[in-house]
Formats: structure tokens, C-alpha cells, sequence
């Protein structure tokens, strides 16, 4: 681990000095992803400013809908709020299939849309080849391993997966993360929060270097009754996707008005497919319709040899997950 | 025999849970230094240059050490690579040790250290070797045996199974991490060490150091896992002790969860091929078991896999052969079964197939070559009852309402297979010595050289002479874990109770009969002139037989003595293994569950039954035998070392990427045991358990996802990309 300063900030603009007058200084909040970073010498943050005290913690009910969950609640109070249960039951289901519980009372809302890639080519120092940790030095993972890698939207010099589920849920249900830096507050939705590796792996969203996140503000949602998160991986519990589905139905009878569909583990950024959620709109709820949405929602995929199968898996999830959200399974 | 075989708690259980049972790291030893190993980032080649003038600089650093500066060791040898030479043989070898007074000083430190390389083409390519492979041998078995001919059996044969059955690098990964304190007293060592054999880790390092076995002191109080990690000595407790001696500190080292990858062993990669002949009726005619497993270009290491192939069945020709591909990575080495796991997987799925083209229930295949006899030496065995096992596990399984036809048991959308299979483990044990010391101050000290790796050898041992002295076991302690106690053999090849429990039991008879005459000879005892052998203790008292109101306690006895009464015992393993073989046997049956369209297979119910002589404790038991199976679940769906194919090093070298099992993938596990004694192995009757409840489990697994599927996915693990 590198030397490094620590200040802890009380206030917003506290915290945004803090973050501005340093070169390559961090917001620490649970910390279960960047300490873990600094062990391994991947992020050697000059500064770590602590914002665990900064009053953003609360989930509250947006006046003319929606919900606002505040950036440092923790992921286990956001998951078990009542109104997230009830109003979000896909969010809940989503935030309780990642990590464990230790994990998720210590992560926060915040922290877990930031979190850093698992491909161990960026993990491990000891690696040579990684575009994200090091400019310019290759891809390990194109010609390595690459079994968990993604199948959409990946980039000749990057194609490692985000690792959240959480994120995977708050896509399908449009969110907007509110961000305050120098400038003021602004809103970014979700979709633009994360970025495609492109040319510029390192960068993994398009929040700025001083700005810190407040909350991530939900929609008022007409998803609640059908959603499901349904995540595939290699164990039980404590494990990162190999793909997940994010899948909403608002039905009326038996058909559906419209959908929200995402997937986890196959792209650097959570992957709401839009074509998808088109082609479900006014059709019958059922297994063709389904079938019919997977196949539009993978359409682009570019599998390399060790992640083809994913190709296969996350159509299957996809239409599971739309079986499960619609109870017509 | 009261105490034996009773659920006795684990006497070392509250130490355990409440942290106070003191592990090799745990130890403060004043003035302590602490070091951080630097590893190699290539597979093959020489470190040309390091830059460690920032690391020396770095506050509290006491030293670097590095091929440049390292002390020479007068006996140090090349599978050890404790920076005597400059040469890399594998990812992740030390390069340098970082000593600091602090381990955070170390870390930082370590991380300053520039290394250079003149990297050399490394070989890492596992099939690629198969042709320059070569024999080898395994604890002095050599890898290649048979009898009859095995070429005439398969031309024989009207049914045949050809597979191949393939296996990934696994790594032991023990919670605690390998550790040692080193502390040098001229050239004394005294060494704390997460160790599966004191004994050997004394004469090992002394070698190394040029200096008298009993000049060296190893310590070994609890050990958190072993697995097999820790019966080799490896690199980190020699670096310890190198890293004291050259800052003249007492030295800590605790490996780093990733450099547990490489520089600690692991279990080898393998490549088996299955041939089985058999008539139309099932009678096997022939099996032919050939292996390809890795070891690494500076030592041997040959995963015995096809060894239990040699006792399982009743086959006239049968063939095993074992090959060594050396590639560019740490020496591999004995882990959870070793062989025994891999080899029981591939025969036990092709047992499983041959079943299927013989339209034969498997189990009913099984006990038509059923084999009563050793049936490589033709010698009896000590006891063996599987057929027992076989029923009362199918019994207790539900194994007669098995639907043969794959995919014909469904529960709504979800897929039910049930599947089973033969485990086996070969029971063995070694020389071992023990000391019973009745004191004054009325506790009694029983004492072995022997390591609690989470085995409850504290346990059985206090049940054991607690049974045999007729002394309350609460009045017990046992010693263990250090050199200065009679020697006792590794903990390792489910070896431990069958070694030392008799040893206790006997030095526990003599101290038994030492004070009985005491009690006989003096002349303040109610007892006194009542011949020893009239006497008798129960619960502390001794009484004289017959005469039941001649009575005293053997502390009053003792207190009055003031001096200790003690037992001796060193025993050597007395089998002919000429006219007998000894081996343990279960059966196994596992039923998954799976989601066809999402493929992730659950288990959720294993049923064993175990023939592995006496029980000695059966609750401790219990917990051997449901771990070996979650071990096994872990061989059949998770455990997996990948590697970086161009650079060899190893790409999931944490404990979030390298998965064993959680919770949430163990579902309802039945075990029992038969519990027959087998005194011609030992004189307790035990033949060990520790490892045979990996054997057979992932094969069953396997077996019963092919019924759920219809899928035989024939290279562990069977992730869900392998289902779809």
C-alpha cells in the first residue's frame, strides 16, 4: 500500500475541496472496493477523503414521485427499506444477490455504482497486460482468460464486465444519479453514468474527477407487481455474475405495456437493451414473446472463445427472468 | 471401553470459537521484525537486476534480501528457492524478502522493489508435454502397475467405455495462511510454523542450516488447515528463518493469501484416460487407467490417481499407468485425497457410463465385481464390509425408486438426477511415541508430537487415555505441536488416529499400572499389600476388586507421593502388509437439482456410509466426514485454478475468484459409519477418516447430474457453461 494523506469531510463542500486541492485523491466511503485496490498497488490515491459522515444517507420519497436513496446509505438498508421492497422489489433482489452480507453493510449506494472492474488482469499488479491500470499495455485478457469477460460493447483494448448487480436493476429502472461538483448539482442518468471501454478503458464512467455522488433518484415505477433479477454464476452465494437479467413487466391482462430489461456480466457498463424492451412492448406475455427479446437484446454480441457460452446463457436468463417477473413460468 | 467412540466435544473447541486457542501468527514474541516476500512475475528465467535502494530507504527497513545478499544455506536444494540462485522456475517464486518493524513498513516496502528478468521460454503447455512425459512414483509406490492382460480383457470385452476424464490445478487454500516466527539464539532456531509435522519440519530445516536436528525446536500449537499445504517444507518458514538469522531479530512471515498460488503447492493438474471392458452381464473383464498429471521442472510429484483403481474392483486384467509432464509452475503436491479424489472421479463416472451401455442399475454394477479380496495381491483385507455400505446407504438414499432413463425425474421445470458412487482410502499408519505423566498436583499430561489441524486429535487423545487410566478427561491435558515431545508422524493421509491413539493407549496402560503398584506398595494407602493387579480405577478412584469399601483417589495417592507417575510408549506399525492390505471403503449417493435453461446445478442431498473401523469419537466423526464431502461438492462444481496461458501465472489467485464452496451450496448431508473395529491395522481398531469423504463424492455429483441432464460433462468443474 502506498503512503497516503487522510481527511475526513463533515460537509458536501467540504468533501469537494478536499477532493479538488489534491492530485489523484479518492473519496473513501465503505471502502470494500478501493482498500482492497490499494493492498494490491492498483489505485495509489495521494488522498483519501473520508466522506462516512457526510449527512447523505437517508431514503426518502421524492415529492411527485419516486424515491431518492441516498449515496452513502448502506446497500443492506437500501435493499431492506420498506419502500425499496415494496416500490423496487427488483432493486432489493438485486443488491442481495451480490458480495455477502458483511460486504453489503459496509458498501454504499454510491461505492457500489463506482466499483472497479474483477478482471484479474486489472486486479493483480503482477500482470503486465491491462489497458484500464496502465495506458497502453495490452489487453491480458483478449489472449488470457477470459471466460467472465464481456460479449457486448467491449473494445480491441478492454473487455472487462462491471461487476454490479446493483447497477444491472437501476438501469432497467431508468435511474438518475444527482452528482454535485465545483459547478453545482447536476443529474446524469443512468444509462450515461458508465461509459464503453473505447478507447479509454481507464475511464470507467463520465462522472468528473471533483464531483461526488448524492443520491440515485428512481422514477416512480409501474414495475413493481413483475420484476425479477436473476443472476447465473458458477456458486450459490458471494459470487459475481456470469450473466444476470434484469426484467420488468408492467402487464395488463396478459399483455405487456411495456418492459425494462437489463444484463449484468456481459458488458463494461450494466446493458439495458432497448431493442429488447421494444420488440416485448404490446406482445402477449409469453415464452415466444420472451425468446423473441432475447434474441433482439444479444443480437450484437461478439463472443471471444472462452465466453461464446454467454452468448447462449444470457438468452436463457433473459427469458427465465421475464417467465419469473410475468409468474407465467 | 466407555469413553471411546462417545461424542465427546472437542476439548480445544471454546479455545477455537473464542480465539484463544493461539495459531503460529498469533504468537508475540518481543523485539519481532516482520517480512513481506517480493514474487516473480514470470514462469521461467533469471532475475538480471533488482532495484532496492528505495525499499532499503523506506522508514523501518532492516533489510533486503536477495539472491545478491542472502545468506548461502549449506544445504539448501532447488525445489526449495530460497533466493540461493538468481533462477526462476515458476509465477509467483520469492525474489526478495522485505524485513521491516512493522508489517506495514514490509508491505510498503516490498512494493518499491524493482525486479528485472532475462525471461526464458517457459513450458506451460500441459498436452503439449505428454510426449516427453515420464514415470514416477508416489510415497515409494511406483506409478506403473497391473496384472493379467489388460489388452485381452478389452479384445474380450462386449461392452466397452473409452473416455477421458480431465481435472484442473487446484489449490489447498487453508484459512490460515502458511506462517512461521523464526527466533535464533546463537545457532539455536526455535520456530513457530503452520505445520502438518513438526518432526519433519525440524529435520528439514536443520539440514538446510547446516546445524544439529536438536538444535531446532519447531512449534506447532493449532493449525488452521493444511490440506496437504503444510506437510512439504516450502519457501516462507525457511525465509523466516534466514530473514532472522541475517537481521539478528526474531522474524514473522505470513503469506499472503495470493502467494499461496505457486510457492506452496497444489494439486496437479490431470489428464485420465478410462478404458473398461466388460461382459453383456456386467463382469468387468478389464481396466485400463492411464494418467497424465504435471509437476513442476525443479521436483517430482506424481498425483497417484489410478492407485485406488488397483484395489476397487474384481477384474482379472488390469493396467495403471502414470506419466509426469514438467511445466513452469510450483511444485504440486498431496492435497484433500491425493490421487484418490482425481483417480475416483474418472473411474467412477466411467463405471457410471458402462452402467448406462449395459442398461445396468450402477449399483447393482458395483456389486457384481464386488471384490472380496485385494484383488492386485491377492491378500484378504484387514476387514473390509462395503456391501454393508452399499445397503444401508441405498437404503437410506431411496436408491430402488431411481428412474434409470436421464431427465425422467422432474419436479415442475427443475431436473432431479440421483447418482452414486464407490469411495475408498487407503488406511495406513506410522511409528509414533507417547508420554502419560500422572503429577502430584493431580492433572495428568499426555503428550505427542502430533498437530491439531482441525482433525480433534486433542480430543481423541484425551478420550483415549482418559478411558484407559479410568481418569475423568477433564483432569486431561494434552501436549502436542512441538519437537520437544515424543515423537509422532505428519498429520496427513488420514494417518493420525490409527498412529497415535494406540501409542497413548499403551503409554496410558503403564502409567495405569505404575500406579496401581504405587497405591499396592504404600504403606499410607488404604490399598496397601493388595496385590496391582487386584486393583482397579474408575472415574479417579482406586479401588481393590471385590472389596468395595477399600477405596482412594488417585490425586490423594499422587499428593502424597509428590512426585509424577509416568507411561512410555513408541509403537511402530505392526501389520504384515505382505499377507494383508488395509484400505477404508463407503458408498455415496447424491441427488442435484437443475434449472435446465439456466444450468446451475444444486446439491442437495448426499447420503454416505462408511466402513473405516473403529469410531473414536462420533461426533468429531460426523465433522470429518461432512467436510470431506463438502470438499467433494467443491472437486465436482467449483474448485479451479486458471491459468494465464502465455505467462503462467495463475489468474484467480484469491479466495473471491478461486471458489470453494459457501452455505448456500450445501444442502442436507447424512453420513454414518459402521463402525467396525479392524485391531489387525492397529490396536484401537481405527483405520482414519479424514480424506475418503472427498473420494467417490464428485463422481457421484457428476453421475447424478448425467441422470438430471443427459449431459456427461467428463472436465471438472461442471460449471454452467459446460451444461448448456
Amino acid at each position: 500500500m502506498n503512503a497516503f494523506e487522510y481527511k475526513r469531510a463533515e460537509q458536501e463542500q467540504m468533501a469537494i475541496d478536499s477532493i479538488v486541492d489534491a492530485k489523484d485523491a479518492k473519496f473513501l466511503a465503505g471502502g470494500t472496493n478501493l482498500i482492497d485496490l490499494m493492498k494490491n498497488g492498483v489505485q495509489t490515491p495521494s488522498r483519501l477523503v473520508d466522506i462516512n459522515r457526510v449527512p447523505l444517507d437517508k431514503i426518502e420519497v421524492i415529492p411527485g414521485g419516486g424515491l431518492r436513496l441516498g449515496a452513502l446509505a448502506r446497500n443492506s438498508d437500501t435493499a431492506n427499506h420498506p419502500l425499496v421492497r415494496t416500490h423496487y422489489p427488483l432493486l432489493s433482489q438485486a443488491i442481495l444477490s451480490g458480495a455477502s452480507p458483511q460486504l453489503r453493510n459496509l458498501a454504499t449506494n454510491g461505492g457500489n455504482l463506482l466499483q472497479r472492474t474483477r478482471c484479474q488482469y486489472f486486479m493483480d499488479t503482477g500482470f503486465s497486460k491491462c489497458n484500464k491500470r496502465v495506458r497502453g499495455s495490452g489487453c491480458g485478457a483478449r489472449e488470457g482468460v477470459h471466460r467472465k469477460h464481456a460479449i457486448l460493447g467491449a473494445s480491441e483494448q478492454c473487455i472487462a464486465v462491471h461487476p454490479s448487480d446493483m447497477a444491472v436493476a437501476l438501469a432497467a429502472l431508468g435511474a438518475r444519479v444527482r452528482v454535485r461538483g465545483q459547478k453545482g448539482v447536476r443529474t446524469i442518468a443512468i444509462a450515461d453514468f458508465h461509459r464503453l471501454p473505447g478507447t479509454t478503458p481507464q475511464v470507467d464512467t463520465n462522472l468528473q474527477p471533483d464531483e461526488l455522488i448524492l443520491s440515485i433518484d428512481l422514477p416512480a415505477s409501474p414495475y413493481a407487481a413483475h420484476s425479477h433479477y436473476l443472476k447465473i454464476r458458477d456458486r450459490a452465494s458471494y459470487d459475481f455474475a456470469l450473466v444476470s437479467a434484469a426484467a420488468a413487466l408492467d402487464l395488463q391482462g396478459g399483455t405487456i405495456r411495456s418492459a425494462r430489461l437489463a444484463l449484468g456480466g456481459v458488458a463494461h457498463k450494466p446493458w439495458r437493451s432497448e431493442k429488447a424492451e421494444a420488440v416485448l412492448a404490446g406482445k402477449p406475455a409469453n415464452r415466444a414473446a420472451f425468446e423473441a427479446a432475447a434474441t433482439a437484446a444479444l443480437a450484437g454480441a461478439q463472443p471471444l472463445k472462452e465466453n461464446a457460452y454467454k452468448v447462449e446463457l444470457a438468452k436463457r436468463a433473459i427469458v427465465r427472468a421475464l417467465e419469473l417477473a410475468g409468474g407465467a413460468a | 471401553m466407555t469413553l471411546i467412540g462417545a461424542p465427546l466435544t472437542r476439548v480445544d473447541g471454546r479455545a477455537k470459537v473464542t480465539g484463544t486457542a493461539k495459531y503460529t501468527a498469533e504468537f508475540e514474541i518481543p523485539q519481532v521484525a516482520y517480512a513481506v516476500m517480493v514474487t516473480s512475475t514470470i514462469a521461467s528465467g533469471q532475475v538480471s537486476g533488482m532495484d532496492t535502494a528505495a525499499a532499503e530507504r523506506a522508514p523501518g527497513v532492516l533489510a533486503v534480501l536477495t539472491p545478491r545478499n542472502v545468506l548461502k544455506l549449506p544445504g539448501a536444494e532447488r525445489r526449495i528457492t530460497v533466493l540461493q540462485d538468481a533462477n526462476v522456475y515458476y509465477q509467483n517464486q520469492p525474489v526478495a524478502v522485505v524485513v521491516a518493524e512493522t508489517l506495514e513498513q514490509a508491505q510498503h516496502a516490498a512494493q518499491l522493489v524493482r525486479v528485472r528478468y532475462d525471461a526464458k521460454l517457459a513450458n506451460l503447455d500441459f498436452e503439449a508435454g505428454f510426449p516427453a512425459s515420464y514415470p514416477g512414483e508416489h510415497n515409494g509406490e511406483p506409478g506403473d502397475a497391473g496384472w493379467g492382460d489388460v489388452n485381452a480383457g478389452l479384445a474380450q470385452a462386449e461392452v466397452k467405455v473409452e473416455e477421458v476424464y480431465t481435472t484442473p490445478i487446484h489449490h489447498h487454500n487453508p484459512m490460515e495462511m502458511h506462517a512461521a516466527i523464526a527466533q535464533w539464539d546463537g545457532d539455536k532456531l526455535t520456530l513457530h510454523d503452520a505445520t502438518q509435522s513438526v518432526t519433519q519440519r525440524r529435520s528439514y530445516v536443520a539440514k538446510m542450516f547446516g546445524i544439529p536436528e536438536d538444535n531446532v525446536r519447531v512449534i506447532a500449537l493449532f493449525v488452521g488447515g493444511g490440506f496437504g499445504s503444510k506437510g512439504q517444507t516450502w519457501a516462507p518458514v525457511v525465509l523466516a528463518a534466514l530473514a532472522a538469522k541475517q537481521v539478528k531479530r526474531p522474524v514473522k512471515l505470513v503469506t499472503e493469501r495470493p502467494q499461496m498460488f505457486g510457492m506452496v503447492g497444489a494439486r496437479p493438474r490431470t489428464h485420465q484416460k478410462l478404458s473398461l471392458g466388460a461382459t453383456r452381464d456386467g463382469k468387468l473383464t478389464a481396466i485400463k487407467h492411464e494418467v497424465h498429471a504435471h509437476t513442476s521442472v525443479i521436483e517430482d510429484y506424481l498425483e497417484s490417481s489410478a492407485f485406488a483403481t488397483r484395489v476397487m474392483y474384481d477384474c482379472a486384467n488390469v493396467q495403471t499407468v502414470h506419466r509426469l509432464v514438467p511445466l513452469n509452475l510450483g511444485t504440486p503436491t498431496y492435497d484433500r485425497a491425493p490421487g484418490v479424489a482425481t483417480g475416483t472421479y474418472a473411474l467412477e463416472v466411467a463405471m457410471d457410463e458402462l452402467a448406462y451401455k449395459l442398461k445396468m442399475d450402477p449399483l447393482e454394477l458395483r456389486l457384481k465385481n464386488y471384490a472380496e479380496i485385494d484383488p492386485g495381491t491377492k491378500n484378504p483385507f484387514t476387514e473390509k464390509s462395503l456391501n454393508e455400505c452399499y445397503k444401508r446407504a441405498s437404503e437410506k438414499f431411496g436408491w430402488a425408486r431411481r428412474q434409470a432413463e436421464p431427465g425422467s425425474m422432474r419436479e415442475g421445470d427443475t431436473l432431479v438426477g440421483w447418482g452414486m458412487a464407490t469411495e475408498t482410502y487407503p488406511a495406513r499408519r506410522l511409528p509414533c511415541s507417547a508420554l502419560v505423566r500422572l503429577q502430584p498436583d493431580g492433572r495428568v499430561v499426555v503428550a505427542s508430537g502430533t498437530q491439531e489441524i482441525g482433525n480433534g486429535i486433542y480430543t481423541v487423545m484425551t478420550q483415549v487415555a482418559a478411558d484407559a487410566l479410568g481418569i475423568p478427561p477433564e483432569l486431561i491435558d494434552v501436549k502436542i505441536g512441538d519437537t520437544t515431545l515424543p515423537p509422532a508422524p505428519i498429520s496427513a493421509g488420514s494417518m493420525s488416529t490409527a498412529s497415535v491413539t494406540p501409542a497413548v493407549h499403551d503409554a496410558a496402560m503403564q502409567a495405569r499400572n505404575n500406579l496401581l503398584a504405587l497405591a499396592s506398595g504404600d504403606a499410607q494407602s488404604p490399598l496397601h499389600g493388595i496385590a496391582a493387579d487386584q486393583l482397579d480405577i474408575n472415574g479417579g478412584n482406586i479401588s481393590a476388586k471385590g472389596s468395595p469399601g477399600k477405596t482412594e483417589n488417585f490425586r490423594a495417592l499422587l499428593a502424597r507421593h509428590g512426585q509424577p507417575v509416568e507411561g512410555h510408549a513408541s509403537l511402530k506399525p505392526d501389520l504384515d502388509t505382505k499377507k494383508f492390505s488395509s484400505h477404508s471403503f463407503g458408498a455415496v449417493f447424491a441427488e442435484v437439482a437443475i434449472d435446465p435453461l439456466i444450468a446451475m446445478p444444486r446439491v442437495r442431498r448426499v447420503t454416505a456410509v462408511y466402513d473405516v473401523g473403529r469410531i473414536m469419537n462420533a461426533k468429531t466423526a460426523q465433522s470429518q466426514f461432512i467436510g470431506g464431502i463438502v470438499w467433494g461438492v467443491s472437486l465436482a462444481l467449483f474448485e479451479d485454478t486458471q491459468m494465464d496461458p502465455p505467462t503462467g501465472r495463475f489468474y484467480n489467485s484469491n479466495l473471491a475468484e478461486y471458489h470453494v464452496p459457501t452455505n448456500l451450496d450445501i444442502g442436507e448431508i447424512d453420513v454414518s459409519a459402521l463402525d467396525i473395529p479392524d485391531p489387525k491395522l492397529d490396536s484401537m481398531g481405527a483405520r482414519g477418516i479424514g480424506e475418503i469423504g472427498i473420494t467417490g463424492t464428485g463422481a457421484a455429483i457428476a453421475n447424478a447430474i448425467f441422470h438430471a441432464t443427459g449431459k456427461r460433462v467428463r472436465d471438472l468443474p461442471i460449471t454452467p457453461d459446460k451444461l448448456i
